[in-house]
Parts: structure tokens; sequence; C-alpha cells
């Protein structure tokens, strides 16, 4: 099925961002958005495949009860850096930096963000403080779980906390820089009519993902620098030998970590809303609310920290109030759901591969929501706390939500930015295979967690081995669903068929210009008199709008073309 | 316990019905979502499937009714949520009177724990069925968690301070309990069993081997190994008060504040004693931290609630002229 009904052959162009210059200097001291999303791109796979070897050798690991692999000091090692890897360095990066540096500037006609010197500062931060962890992993390892908490992370621990920790510290900064530029460039930078209520909800998500990435990532700057002061100089913030309190770093901890939770999933739901209104054909429903879910979720994550806490001993009111705006913030999720879905009603659904991402991001972070309910919930979190239930909930968000999100987006806007396309074929087997192992390596886990087996444990007893076989039976189908996009994707950056400007085609400004686009975006700045995701108003699309003309129009010379 | 597929752990104490019923009732509202969400986007797949390539869909734009209904709906649910599992936890930290208290120590990788008349075990507790149990928790290094998946309850237990867990067991049996707060290298291996008993079989276990010092006795051995008799005198007469009826009772501040005298109080007033100082004495006692370990902490509190039967002084912490017969 071809998806350009409009025009003969598409070109793939002469001159673009990919080519304009050559050499490793071109590349490493690029100011250009794109290609340090590229930059990005590279470095946020490669610790993709090193937190998934973690977690291959975790899922082989409990196959047993005793465990077949590793040592208990070898296991212990083994998820703290998973967690670490996948959210560091992975998850909070991976949608906005790669994706959202991208496709910021060419979503609101602009050539650049704001500062884009900062933006590649923002890159060379990461792979500094990508350094010191990398170095921390293969120098005695790290083996405090990515939570860091206190006093085992300062005093007990016998692996290499400090490198670690200032690599995450460092690492940090990256996310505050690309949440300013984001910030700013959305602000001051958008082309002439693209009004706030014009811009697609990619951009409104990743607006109010980088007011959390200011405000919050300095918290756990703070935190971790006192919890590095304590473990290095023996300064005692956390140490109740030393008269700290241990309870004090999970607070601080937690007011960024909850957060940063939004930071992973917010971009995801931006790119899930830019899905489903283009293979749907239709424009958003309820676009304000949408909208506006995105920053009361960013607003309200900030006051549910301490339902990481219930059983610390902490207050009982306090467990009360976080309980509760806990069920508040989940709310706005709903909405965003229901939204989706209504959206679907009165389309024109085509079943390209984003589309199958966006129903599998839809099933999966529903089960990854509703599951959070037991969570959040006082009476039914002194059981399920610390336990799988824990581990299935976040990774039907984290993996379930962020990472088929971050897919479905890749497999979008892969036409624009290498300008060719993968194999249909393969790729929706693949996602159907993600989906599948996805399933059956996570689901079998709510049930462990219910029965009551705890966390990060190297072994144990021997009622909860047939879940367990079933997760690591899973995880090898998943481990295939994640190899064959990184080939066929390559493979199509090379060798892929020419897409052309705008293949879906999707109504968005990036697919004004060509594919790739030229390094400053667009030849001339494009003037937007449409909203967001209007297909009646496009006829530059193409497509048969009833009422229209009949017959097809010639594509739009506005912008962009070569 | 377990048949080869099992999906619910057994119910053994007075909160697994509780915190099930409220687990069903979030699982039904939930998967009636999720049906009903699944179905939805099914049935819009099907029917509203493009048709042909340059179809476009129909210019809907939104229903202000349909955003508010979607809102409240869950709303209301959430709340219902909330309010359920609020009443659960606030039982659940509310530890009722007359229980029975066991002491537990959590370190790195092992629970001690010591019954009233000062059994000590490990990695092992007795409870009877079907009394009030209260386990009165510290850790000697790290964080950890005391877990019984068939009671449904746990509980962190924080170096530094005392965090209690109350439950009453309803069945006889023996059930796991785990660490499941990570604590380093061994922590998969920080479990044991709880045995639950009929209470003339505790009663026999209990009495079936004297060895230990039961914890009163070996606190107020401590009080005097650790000189502490040389200011609290029992008649109120020496520099630090008396601490006769102390425990459970509120005690008068020099800032002109009371505090209640519970465990973690008189925890801080041993390894921080400058802390809380009682009105009307000076801040001469020394500190014990690091002198004393948390087990013996446990002992000397053990001794000091025991004074609580010791006629209540007249006025204050420091008072009461008792014609003291210990020490």
């Amino acid at each position: 099925m071809s998806m350009k009904p409009i025009v003969a052959e598409p070109i793939f162009p002469e001159k673009n961002y990919l080519n304009e210059t050559y050499g490793i200097r071109s590349w490493f001291l690029t100011t250009d958005h794109k290609r340090i999303g590229l930059l990005y791109l590279a470095s946020v796979t490669l610790f993709f495949f090193i937190g998934g070897f973690f977690a291959v050798m975790i899922r082989l690991h409990l196959m047993n009860p005793a465990g077949t692999l590793l040592t208990a000091d070898q296991y212990n090692r083994m998820f703290t850096m998973h967690g670490v890897a996948m959210i560091f360095f992975f998850l909070i990066p991976s949608i906005p930096a790669v994706l959202g540096n991208f496709l910021i500037p060419l979503m609101i006609g602009a050539k650049d963000l704001a500062f884009p010197r900062i933006n590649l500062l923002s890159w060379y931060v990461y792979v500094v403080g990508a350094a010191f962890t990398l170095y921390s992993m293969v120098n005695g390892g790290l083996d405090t779980g990515w939570t860091f908490y206190t006093p085992f992370s300062t005093v007990y621990s016998n692996s290499a906390v400090a490198p670690a920790v200032v690599g995450v510290f460092i690492t940090g900064f990256s996310s505050i820089l690309t949440g300013l530029n984001f910030l700013v460039t959305i602000h001051t930078m958008r082309a002439p009519g693209m009004t706030w209520f014009r811009l697609p909800l990619f951009v409104w998500a990743h607006y109010a993902t980088a007011v959390v990435m200011i405000l919050g990532t300095p918290v756990i700057a703070i935190t971790l620098a006192l919890a590095g002061m304590e473990r290095l100089f023996g300064l005692g913030f956390f140490n109740p030998a030393m008269g700290g309190d241990p309870i004090l770093f999970q607070h601080l901890f937690w007011f960024y970590s909850h957060p940063a939770v939004y930071i992973m999933i917010l971009p995801a739901m931006g790119v899930i809303s830019e899905l489903i209104p283009t293979f749907a054909r239709k424009k958003l429903f309820g676009y304000s609310f949408v909208a506006a879910a995105s920053l009361a979720i960013a607003v309200i994550g900030f006051l549910v920290w301490a339902h990481h806490m219930f059983l610390t001993g902490q207050s009982t009111y306090a467990a009360l109030a976080f309980s509760f705006l806990t069920f508040l913030v989940a709310i706005p999720s709903a909405v965003k759901v229901f939204n989706w879905t209504a959206t679907l009603f009165g389309g024109s659904i085509s079943f390209d591969t984003p589309m199958l991402y966006a129903f599998g991001f839809l099933g999966l972070f529903l089960v990854g929501g509703l599951t959070g309910l037991f969570l959040g919930c006082l009476g039914t979190d002194i059981h399920v706390h610390d336990t799988y239930f824990v581990v299935a909930h976040f990774h039907y968000i984290m993996v379930g939500g962020a990472v088929m999100g971050y897919l479905g987006g890749l497999h979008f806007w892969w036409p624009k930015i290498v300008g060719r396309m993968y194999s249909e074929w393969l790729a929706r087997i693949s996602a159907i295979v993600l989906f599948v192992g996805f399933n059956l390596t996570f689901f079998p886990q709510f049930v462990l967690g219910y029965l009551g087996m705890p966390r990060r444990y190297h072994s144990y007893p021997p009622e909860f081995q047939v879940y367990n076989v079933m997760s690591t039976a899973g995880a090898s189908i998943l481990a295939v669903g994640y190899l064959l996009p990184m080939i066929y994707l390559v493979w199509a950056a090379f060798y892929g068929k020419v897409a052309g400007n705008n293949p879906w085609p999707a109504t968005g400004l990036e697919w004004q210009t060509s594919s790739p686009p030229p390094t400053e975006n667009f030849h001339v700045t494009p003037v937007v008199t449409w909203e967001a995701y209007d297909f009646h108003n496009r006829p530059d699309l193409g497509l048969d709008v009833p009422g229209a003309k009949p017959g097809r129009l010639s594509p739009a010379p506005a912008h962009g073309d070569d | 316990m377990p048949s080869s597929l099992p999906f619910f752990p057994v119910e053994a104490s007075n909160f697994a019905g509780n915190v099930d019923s409220l687990f069903a009732f979030i699982l039904l509202t939930c998967l009636f979502f999720s049906v009903l969400v699944t179905l939805l986007v099914i049935f819009a797949a099907i029917k509203f499937r493009r048709k042909s390539e340059g179809e476009v869909g129909s210019a809907v734009e939104g229903n202000l009714a349909l955003e508010v209904g979607w809102t409240l709906v869950p709303l209301v649910l959430a709340i219902a949520m909330f309010a359920w599992g609020a009443v659960i936890y606030v039982h659940f930290r509310t530890a009722p009177q007359n229980t029975l208290d066991i002491y537990v120590i959590g370190k790195q990788w092992m629970w001690k724990l010591q019954q009233p008349n000062g059994r000590k075990e490990i990695n092992e507790l007795h409870v009877p069925v079907n009394r009030d149990i209260k386990l009165i928790m510290g850790s000697e290094d790290v964080i950890h968690n005391f877990y019984v998946p068939a009671f449904r309850v746990k509980m962190d237990v924080v170096p530094g301070r005392y965090n209690t867990l109350w439950f009453r067991p309803t069945r006889v049996g023996k059930y796991h309990f785990f660490c499941s707060q990570y604590c380093g290298t061994n922590h998969a291996l920080m479990g044991g069993w709880v045995t639950v008993e009929d209470p003339a079989d505790y009663a026999a276990w209990l009495s079936d081997e004297g060895g230990d010092l039961n914890p009163v006795s070996a606190g107020e051995k401590l009080f005097t190994q650790l000189a502490c008799v040389t200011c609290h005198i029992a008649n109120g007469s020496g520099r630090a008060p008396s601490l006769n009826g102390v425990y459970g009772a509120k005690v008068l501040l020099a800032d002109g504040s009371t505090v209640t005298a519970d465990e973690a109080y008189i925890r801080e007033s041993i390894v921080q004693p400058k802390a809380k100082i009682v009105a009307g004495y000076q801040p001469v006692m020394p500190t014990f931290q690091g002198l004393v370990t948390e087990e013996q902490i446990l002992n000397l509190t053990a001794y000091i609630k025991s004074l609580q039967a010791q006629p209540v002084p007249l006025k204050g912490a420091g008072i009461a002229p008792v014609p003291a017969g210990k020490k």
C-alpha cells in the first residue's frame, strides 16, 4: 500500500542537514539541533543496550530459585546498574533529547533551538556524566539500587558509589539545559501564526516536561551532592549514627525522582497525541483538555513524592495527604486516555507501524496507570509496596508507556530524520513481537508481587518459580523485538525507499519541509493558518475532503521544496 | 500452601481480608475501565478503518459534557478508593492497647527477635493465634523492612528510630517473612518463618527454654552497669528524674512543652540526651550513642517500661518518693 497518493516519485533532497558538511568535527562541533538529536540518539541507544544487557543477566539468573548465573553481589550490581543506565541515561533523555531536540524547532517553524551552543553543551555534559557512570560500572560496579538509599549507599556499600553519584549529578545538568532551551524556544521562536493553541501536543508535552526538568533536577543534584559528601568526607547528613536522618534522603530523592517519572512519560504522551490524529486523520478530541492535562500532571506530580514512603514510619497524616494527591494526579492521565480513544471515533484509521505502537501504548499505559492505583492506595500499598507488583507497575509505565512511545515516535519520524522508509512489514511484525514479549515478561510479575515476592532478590522461595520462568521467557521475546528495529532502521537510513516530504501524510510543520530537512529547516519562514491536526483545511495534503472540490490538488509548493 | 499456579497468598491476619477486599474492589473497577476502553478502541479500529487512500476523518473537535463526565466519574471512584485505603491504613498504624510486644532488631543480614519473657529467636518468630501482636523494631545498620505476605503487613525498620508494626494472626500455620527493603549482599536471604500457634502451644514453647535473661532483668543489670542508677534515683533525690511511672506518661520539658514517654522518646533520651531536657533538670547526662547496642537499648527500655508498674510519682517526672525496692 502506497502512503502517498499525490505525486509521482519522491525526490531525495540533494542538500540536507546530513550532507551539508562532512567530517568528524562537523558532527562533534555541530550546533544544528537535528545533528545534536542524532548524537543523543547514538548515546541513548548505547545505554539502552548496556541497560538491556543487565536486564538479560537478571532474567537469566532468576530462572531458578537459587539463582543460576551470578553471585549475590553480582546480581545486586546488575539490577542497580540496569536501573541507573535505563533511567538516568536512557529514559530521561530519550524522547526529549532525541525527538524533542530534532522536532521542536521544526514543529514550530524555527531554524534551531534558542541556544544552539547550549544545546551542544548539554550533550557534552551528558557524555561526561555518562563517562563517570561507566567508570563506576566497570570499576567495582554499583550495588545501591538506583534509589541510592542511605545509609546503605553512603556508609555500608562496598561498590563504586562515588563515581556513579558524580556521574548522575553531572548528567542532571544536561537535563536542566535542555529544559531551559525548550522553554525559551517555545516561548520566543514560534513561526508567524503558530499560536499557543495551534501548537502540536508534542510541543505542549515537552513544555510541561521542561518545567519539571528545570524545577526538579536541581533537587536531585543537591541530594546527590549531600550523599556524596557523606560517603567521601563522612559528613553526617543522612547517617543516624552521626545524627543524620536517612528518611530525609528519601524525601529529597523522591522530590525529584517522582516528577522524573513524568519527565519520562509526558513526552511519550506527546508522541501518542501526534500519532493518533495523524493515523486517524482527525483532529485530536479535546485538544485543550489534553494540553491542560499535561500541565496538570507536571504541577500535581510535584506534590506526590512521599507516596514512595508510606511504610517508612512517616506520620499518618502525611501519608493521607500524599495518597489523596496521588489519586488526583491519576485523573489527568485518565482524561488523556479517554480523549485518545474518542479521537478514534469517526476517524479514518490506518494500521501503519507508528499507529500499532500507539495502540500498544494505550493498552500498556492503561495497565501501568491503573495498577498505580493499588500503590497510591494506602490500604493496598501496605501489602504490595516493595514487591514485584511495583516492578511490574513501573515497567508498564516506563517500558510499556515511555519506550513504546519512543519507538512509535522513531518509526513515525524516521522518514523525516533520514529521508527514507523502513520495511513496513518487518516493522509491524516487530511491534507485535514487542507487545507480546512485553506482556509475557511483566504481567506475571504482578502476580508474583501479590503473592509476596519482594523486589531485588537474587534468590527466592521455590513457589515463585513458575512466574519467574514465564517472565524470563517473555524477556527473550522482548529482546528480539528490540533488536529488530535497531537493524532495519539503520538499514533504512542507507538503503530504504526515498520517503518524500510527507509520506503519511501528516499536518505538522515538520512535514512541510524536505526529508531530511535542510540545515536551516525551512528556506522560507512558514506562516501557519491552520489548527493542529486539521485535515479538513489542508488542500495541500491531497486528501479527499468531503465537500471540497473533487480531484487532487498538486502538493503545496509553499515551504521547504528544493 | 502453593498449588502449581498460585494466585492469592493465604489470609492469616486481621488485615488480610480487608486488604484483599479493597484489592478486589480496585481490581474490578480497573477491569471495568480497561475492558471498556479496550473494546471501544477495537470497535473504533474496525468500524472506522480507512476505506480509501484519500479518506479523512470527521471534523469533530471535542465535547465539553464528555470531558466533564470522564473527569468527574474517575474522580469520585478515586476518592472512594482513597477513603477505603485510608481507613485500613489508619487502623494499621494505630496499635491497640494490651498488645504482646516483641522486640525486633534487623541487621545485615539477619533478624533478632525477642519475646517478652526474654526468649530470643533468629529469623524465626513464634506468636499465639488471635492475640494482638506489636513488633517494636530497630536496625543496627541500614534500612530493612519486616514483611509477612500472609498477614499483608510490612513496615520499614529504620536505624536511629523505632517503627512499630502490629497485627493479629488469625490462622495457625507457618508463614514466610521477608526483608523487603534492599539492604545489601544477602538481602534476599534475610527472611524466615512466622509460626502462629495455639496459645497453649505458644506458652509451652515459650517456657521451653529459659536460658536467656528476660529483657527487664537484662535492662535492670545494664541500668546498674552503665551507672544510670547513680543519677536516676528511684526516690527522685538524684541529679536526674526518677523513672518510676514515666513510661506512657506525659513528661514536662524545660521549654514548657510536653512529650509522651514512648519507646522513641526513651531511645532518644539515651542516645541524644540533650534533645529533650526534663523541666527542672540540668543537661548533664552524657550520650550513649555508640556505647550501647540496639539490643541493649531495647533491654533498657523494657526495664524502664517495667517501672511503669511502680507507684506513680506525685508530680513531674522526677518525683514520687517510693521506698524503691530496686537497685
